[in-house]
């Protein structure tokens, strides 16, 4: 089973080295960045699947624009 | 992004000495199929609960390690958040379930064709556990194993 996560505070999980990480630009309890804002919250979805595809583990990338 | 200077002055001080845990060598497991063919599964700690669960417990020591299993067929905005932390704003979550346990979000990104499907049991766990020991030990284990069973291809981990 392969897993990436999502992380708010990428200085921790710089320190935990999961395999797969996208750091977002989001306040703590907004990982999806804000509620009630679909079209967003499918955007990090999307970007948190596409690491899934990375084998360069452990990867700790940003969420872009 | 957060940073640790969000944080209390007693969560900062006591995350400077906090032993961070890690597994190595880094576990990986390679995507074989295309995401379009690919079931997936939420692993939330947002602390959600279905109407008529148990609530996760504040009072356990070092934090509630238990898990509840959310349906990909529950209402996700009539979850009930137990998250003990007061270390964020819980205002998105209330406004929006979906901010903790994208669910709704996973069934569009189906519909739309960009994975296969929306796994049958999604998992809420509680956050702001200190002493993750148990979590690592039983549940971790005990949540892969429900996960392997339902044939996820990809757990996506959402904290809160």
């Amino acid at each position: 089973m392969v897993t990436a996560s999502i992380t708010m505070l990428p200085a921790i999980t710089h320190k935990i080295r999961p395999p797969r990480a996208l750091s977002v630009p989001f306040p703590l309890g907004f990982p999806l960045g804000e509620p009630n804002n679909p079209a967003l919250q499918r955007r990090v979805l999307r970007a948190l699947l596409q690491r899934t595809q990375r084998t360069d583990v452990p990867l700790l990338s940003e969420f872009g624009p | 992004m957060a940073e640790t200077s969000d944080l209390s002055l007693l969560l900062r001080t006591f995350l400077k000495t906090y032993r961070w845990r890690r597994i190595e060598p880094v576990p990986m497991t390679a995507l074989v199929k295309p995401l379009a063919r690919c079931r997936v599964a939420l692993v939330s700690s947002a602390g959600f609960v279905v109407p008529g669960d148990p609530p996760f417990d504040p009072r356990v020591r070092g934090g509630d390690y238990s898990y509840r299993i959310i349906a990909a067929t529950a209402d996700v905005e009539r979850l009930e958040e137990h998250h003990r932390s007061d270390s964020f704003d819980h205002g998105g979550v209330e406004a929006d379930r979906n901010l903790g346990l994208p669910l709704d979000r996973l069934h569009e990104l189906e519909a739309a064709g960009a994975i296969g499907e929306v796994a049958p049991r999604h998992v809420s766990l509680m956050g702001s556990i200190t002493a993750p020991g148990r979590l690592a030990a039983h549940t971790a284990p005990e949540v892969a194993r429900l996960l392997a069973a339902d044939e996820v291809d990809i757990a996506l981990l959402v904290p809160v």
